[in-house]
C-alpha cells in the first residue's frame, strides 16, 4: 500500500517538524515577553514555555503512533532464529538503514554532485529521543515554575554573588529569560535529533552548546558561574574541532554528509553516507586492505565504473575519530570530562535537563547515529574511553561533597557506560541505557533541586541529614532514582526481564552483557568487562552514600533541618511523573517495548557477529552472543551492585566509623579523588597557564611594540591634519571669507547712495532721464 | 485756428512738466510734492491730447487722457492716505524726515 506509506511519511514529517519548531516560536515570544505584553512578576512566559513543550510532546507521541512500524522491524532483538532471514532480506534490498524515513526541507547549496541540505531523518531512535526529550523537558518546565518562582520580582537578591562591598548583588528577576533559554534549548535539541545530515547535526550541536553556555551562566553575577560557562564552551571547542575535521574528511572523501539515500523528483538517486560506506552491511575493503570501497547507487542503465570510488582506511578511521572526538566533548568523556561538574553552577532544572538527560546524551546519540561510519578500531577507542570515563567518574563521585556534584559525576560515569556499550557492539544496549538514564537521572536531579529548594540552597552533604522526616516525597523520589541508577533489585531468574527491579537494572544488564560478550570474543580486552563491573559496585556505594547522607542519620545542621519544608505540588508532580517512567520504562528488559522499538533502527550489520582485521583484529558480538552472555553478566552485576549497596548501608547507615575516622583512612587517595584525579590541575598546568603566559606576553608585546607604533602613527596623523587645517584656513576659508568681505564692503559703499532724501532721488531720476535722452538722441541712426 | 499749432501745445506741456519736476525737487511738504506730481501728469496728458488733435492718433489719445485723469485721482487718494499715515507717525509731513529705510 504505497499511498498509505506515503501519507504516514508526510504525517510523521509534519508532526515532528511542528514539534521541533513549537519551542522556537515560544522562544521568540518569551524573549520579547517583558517588553511587549507582560512584566517581571508575570508567570506568562513560563506557562507559555510549558504549553509549547507540552505541545511538542503530544506531537511526538502522535508521530510515534503514525510511524510505519512494519517496514523494517522484521529483526527483533531477542529472536536469534530470525537473523538469517533478516540478513537474506538485506542482501535482497541493499539498504543498511531499516525503518528510517528521510527527506529534505530544501537545498542550501549545490556544488556539482554534492549538496548541502536542510533535511530530516527519522527512525525509532529519533522518535524515542523526541518523546524522551519532550517528556523530560515538560517535567523540567513545570518544575522550574516552582523552582524559579523567586525570580519573579523586580529586585532579586543573589546571596552567592557579591558586589564590591560584600553586599549581595541586587538585580531584576530573569524568570522570562530562563524559560526563553529553555525553549531555545528544546528547539536546538529537537533539531539535533531530527537533522538529516551531519552538517545540520553540527549546527544544532553548536546551538545546544550555546544554550548550555547561557544556562550555566544564568547567574551571571557569580564569578564561578561565568567561569564554569566559559570552561564548558571552551572544553567543548576541543571536541568540536575534531568533529569538524571528521566532517571535512567525510565531505572530501565521500562527497556527501547526507545520512540517507535520497531519490529526488527527477528520479536521480543520491547515495547517503550509510549506503556508501556500509552498502549491504559490512565494510568492503579493497584487495590490499588499505581502503574502503564506497558503494554508490547506479542507475538502471549505467555500467559499473571500472574503478570504484574508495576512501583510504586511515582517513576513514580519522573521520570516525573526529566524530567521536565531538562526542567526547559533548558527553563529557575522558579526557574532556572536566567541564560537566562545573556546569552544575546553573540552576538545578538546567542540570536535570541539559547536563544529565539530553544535551550530554547528544554525544552518545551522535555515536549511535553515525555507527555505520565508525571503523572497528574507532569503536574500540570509544569502548576504552567509555571504560576510563565510567571508572574516573564513579571514583570521584565517592568523595564528592556536594549533592549536585555527586550527581554530576554519576552522569559522567553513566555516559561512560553508554559509550562503552556502543564501543563493544551493543548498539541497542547503549541507546537503551541512554533512554532509561535520561529518566532516572533527571529524576535524581529534580529531587536534588527539591532538596536544595527546601534547604534554601544548602547542598553540602555534611550540612544535610535526616531530611526524610521533613521531605518524605522527595526522599521517596530520590530513592527510586537511586535504586534505578544502581541497578539494585530482586532478579527473577526465570524471566530476567520481569524482575522486581527498576529501569537502570535492565539497561545496565544489557550494557554488561554486551561487554561480557565482547570480552569472550576478545580476551585481550578483558578490562572492558571488569571496569564496568567494578563501576557498578562503586555506583551503588556512592549513590547510597548520597541518599543516606541526605535523608537518613542525624541532621548535621539544626537550622537547615528545622527550616526545611516539603516542596509545593508544582515541584513534586514532575518528580512523580519521572519516577513512574524510571520504574516502568524498561519493564521486560530485552523484550520491553522501549528496547524493541529502539532496536528497529539498529544498523543492520550489528545484528550478527563480525570480525574485522584491518589494523587490529577485533570481533564484535552479534545479538546471539550478547543474548547468551546476558544471564552471567546480569548475575554478576547484580551481585556487585548489591555488595556495593550493602557496604554503603553498613558504612553510612549504621555508621560504625566516625566521619573523621573515615577521612583519615586513605588520606592521599581521598585527596586525589577530591582533586578529581587532578585533571583540572593538569589542564591548568598544561593548557591554562601556558595560554595565560602567552597572553601576558602578548599583552607586553602590545604595550611595548604595537601601542607605540600606533601612537606614533596617530601622532603623525595629527601633525598631517594640522597642516591640512592650516591649508584649509588659508586657502579655502580665505577665498570664501574674502568673497564675503568684498561683498560686504561693496554693500557698505553702495548704501551711501541711499541717502533717504526723497528729493535727491528725484534729482537723480531727472538727471538720469536727461542723460539717457541725450545718449539716445546722440546714438540714433541718421 | 491758425497760429496755434502742435508746437505751442507741446511747449505748454513741457513748461507744465518742468514746473512739476521743479516742485518735486524743491518742496519738502508732501502735499506740495503731490501737487507737483499732478502737474507732471497733466503736462504729459496735454501732450496726448495735442497729439490726438494734430496727428493720426485720434480718439486713442483722448481715451488715454481720460485714463490718466482716473489714474491721477486714484494716485491722489493713495498718496493722501500715505501722507495721513506719515503724519500720524511723525507729526509732520516733511519728506526729509522719512529716513527709516536708510538706517
Amino acid at each position: 500500500m504505497p499511498e498509505t506509506a506515503e501519507t504516514s511519511h508526510l504525517i510523521v514529517r509534519n508532526l515532528l517538524t511542528a514539534a521541533w519548531l513549537l519551542p522556537l516560536a515560544a522562544f521568540i515570544a518569551q524573549v520579547y515577553a517583558v517588553e511587549c505584553w507582560s512584566n517581571r512578576l508575570s508567570r506568562a512566559s513560563g506557562l507559555l514555555g510549558c504549553a509549547a513543550i507540552g505541545g511538542s510532546l503530544v506531537l511526538s507521541l502522535l508521530a510515534v503512533a503514525f510511524f510505519p512500524s512494519g517496514s523494517g522491524s522484521a529483526h527483533t532483538a531477542d529472536d536469534g532464529s530470525n537473523h538469517a532471514a533478516v540478513d537474506a532480506e538485506h542482501e535482497a534490498h541493499p539498504s543498511a538503514t531499516p525503518a528510517a524515513l528521510a527527506g529534505r526541507y530544501y537545498t542550501l547549496a549545490r556544488f556539482g554532485d554534492s549538496r548541502l541540505e536542510l533535511g530530516w531523518y527519522v527512525d525509532s531512535l529519533t522518535l524515542v529521543l523526541f518523546v524522551v526529550i519532550g517528556l523530560i523537558a515538560s517535567c523540567v518546565h513545570v518544575f522550574s515554575l516552582g523552582y524559579l518562582d523567586d525570580e519573579r520580582t523586580e529586585d532579586y537578591r543573589d546571596e552567592h554573588a557579591h558586589a564590591g562591598d560584600e553586599q549581595p548583588v541586587s538585580r531584576a528577576g530573569r524568570f522570562h529569560l530562563f524559560f526563553a533559554y529553555l525553549s531555545l534549548f528544546c528547539f536546538s535539541m529537537f533539531g539535533l535529533v531530527l537533522a538529516g545530515n551531519l552538517l545540520q547535526v553540527f549546527a544544532f550541536w553548536e546551538l545546544v552548546g550555546f544554550c548550555s553556555y547561557l544556562l550555566i551562566g544564568f547567574y551571571r553575577e557569580r564569578p564561578s558561574a561565568v567561569r564554569a560557562a566559559n570552561k564548558a564552551i571552551l572544553v567543548n571547542r576541543v571536541g568540536d574541532f575534531g568533529f569538524l575535521i571528521g566532517l571535512a574528511v567525510l565531505w572530501t572523501s565521500v562527497g556527501t554528509l547526507q545520512f540517507a539515500t535520497e531519490v529526488d523528483s527527477k528520479g536521480v538517486t543520491a547515495s547517503g553516507l550509510f549506503e556508501q560506506v556500509r552498502g549491504d552491511g559490512q565494510l568492503e575493503l579493497s584487495d590490499d586492505s588499505k581502503s574502503v570501497v564506497l558503494q554508490r547507487h547506479l542507475e538502471a542503465g549505467d555500467e559499473p565504473a571500472p574503478t570504484r570510488p574508495t576512501i583510504a582506511y586511515t582517513l576513514f578511521v580519522l573521520a570516525g575519530l573526529g566524530i567521536v572526538a565531538g562526542s567526547i566533548g559533548k558527553s563529557a568523556q575522558f579526557p574532556l570530562q572536566t567541564w560537566l561538574p562545573d556546569a552544575m553552577e546553573g540552576p538545578t532544572p538546567v542540570s536535570a535537563l541539559v547536563h544529565s538527560a539530553t544535551m550530554v546524551a547528544a554525544g552518545v546519540y551522535l555515536v549511535a547515529r553515525c555507527y555505520p561510519l565508525l571503523a572497528p578500531e574507532v569503536l574500540l577507542v570509544v569502548a576504552y574511553v567509555g571504560a576510563a570515563t565510567l571508572f574516573i567518574g564513579a571514583t570521584i563521585a565517592l568523595t564528592a561533597t556536594e549533592l549536585k556534584q555527586v550527581l554530576a559525576f554519576s552522569t559522567i560515569s553513566q555516559l561512560g557506560y553508554m559509550m562503552l556499550a556502543l564501543g563493544v557492539g551493543g548498539w541497542g544496549a547503549g541507546v537503551f541505557h541512554l533512554s532509561t538514564h535520561a529518566f532516572f537521572k533527571s529524576l535524581l536531579f529534580l529531587s536534588a533541586g527539591s532538596v536544595i529548594l527546601a534547604c534554601h540552597h544548602e547542598q553540602r552533604l555534611d550540612r544535610l541529614g535526616g531530611l526524610r522526616h521533613r521531605l518524605p516525597w522527595t526522599a521517596a523520589a530520590m530513592l527510586i532514582g537511586t535504586l534505578a541508577v544502581t541497578g539494585v533489585g530482586i532478579p527473577n531468574p526465570w524471566a530476567p526481564g520481569y524482575s522486581l527491579a527498576l529501569s537502570g537494572f535492565h539497561s545496565k544488564d544489557m550494557v554488561l552483557a554486551s561487554a561480557l560478550a565482547f570480552v569472550r570474543l576478545n580476551p585481550l580486552h578483558s578490562l572492558l568487562y571488569l571496569v564496568p563491573l567494578a563501576g557498578a559496585g562503586i555506583t551503588a556505594v556512592y549513590m547510597f552514600r548520597l541518599w543516606l547522607k541526605v535523608f537518613v542519620g542525624r541532621p548535621a545542621d539544626q537550622h537547615v533541618f528545622e527550616h526545611a519544608k516539603e516542596s509545593p505540588p508544582v515541584v513534586l508532580i514532575p518528580l512523580a511523573v519521572l519516577a513512574f517512567f524510571s520504574v516502568f520504562s524498561a519493564v521486560g528488559g530485552e523484550s520491553s517495548w522501549l528496547y524493541r522499538g529502539l532496536v528497529t533502527s539498529e544498523p543492520a550489520f550489528v545484528a550478527a557477529s563480525s570480525t574485522s582485521s584491518a589494523i587490529w583484529p577485533i570481533t564484535h558480538p552479534g545479538h546471539e552472543e550478547i543474548h547468551a552472555a546476558h544471564g552471567a553478566a546480569g548475575l554478576m552485576v547484580w551481585l556487585v551492585a548489591m555488595a556495593g549497596a550493602g557496604i554503603a548501608i553498613w558504612i553510612f547507615g549504621y555508621q560504625p566509623f566516625s566521619a573523621d575516622e573515615l577521612r583519615a583512612t586513605f588520606p592521599r587517595l581521598r585527596q586525589f579523588l577530591l582533586d578529581r584525579w587532578r585533571f583540572d590541575a593538569l589542564y591548568d598546568l598544561a593548557v591554562v597557564q601556558p595560554v595565560l603566559r602567552i597572553s601576558r606576553q602578548a599583552i607586553a608585546i602590545d604595550r611595548t611594540v604595537i601601542d607605540p607604533l600606533l601612537h606614533g602613527a596617530s601622532r603623525l596623523l595629527v601633525q598631517l591634519a594640522g597642516w591640512g587645517r592650516r591649508i584649509d584656513e588659508l586657502l579655502v576659508d580665505g577665498a570664501v571669507v574674502g568673497i564675503g568681505a568684498w561683498t560686504w564692503r561693496s554693500g557698505e559703499r553702495l548704501r551711501r547712495l541711499q541717502s533717504g532724501q526723497l528729493r535727491q532721488y528725484v534729482l537723480w531720476l531727472g538727471l538720469s532721464v536727461v542723460v539717457l535722452f541725450g545718449v539716445v538722441t546722440w546714438m540714433r541712426p541718421g | 485756428m491758425d497760429g496755434v499749432g502742435l508746437e505751442a501745445y507741446l511747449i505748454v506741456g513741457a513748461i507744465l512738466f518742468g514746473c512739476g519736476f521743479a516742485c518735486l525737487l524743491v518742496k519738502r511738504n508732501a502735499i506740495a510734492i503731490l501737487m507737483g506730481v499732478e502737474l507732471l501728469l497733466n503736462g504729459a496728458n496735454l501732450n496726448f491730447l495735442a497729439f490726438a488733435r494734430f496727428t493720426s492718433l485720434g480718439l486713442d489719445g483722448q481715451v488715454i487722457g481720460l485714463f490718466v485723469i482716473v489714474l491721477a485721482a486714484a494716485e491722489a487718494a493713495v498718496a493722501l492716505a500715505i501722507a495721513l499715515n506719515f503724519y500720524n507717525n511723525h507729526l509732520s509731513i516733511d519728506v526729509d524726515s522719512a529716513k527709516e529705510l536708510k538706517d
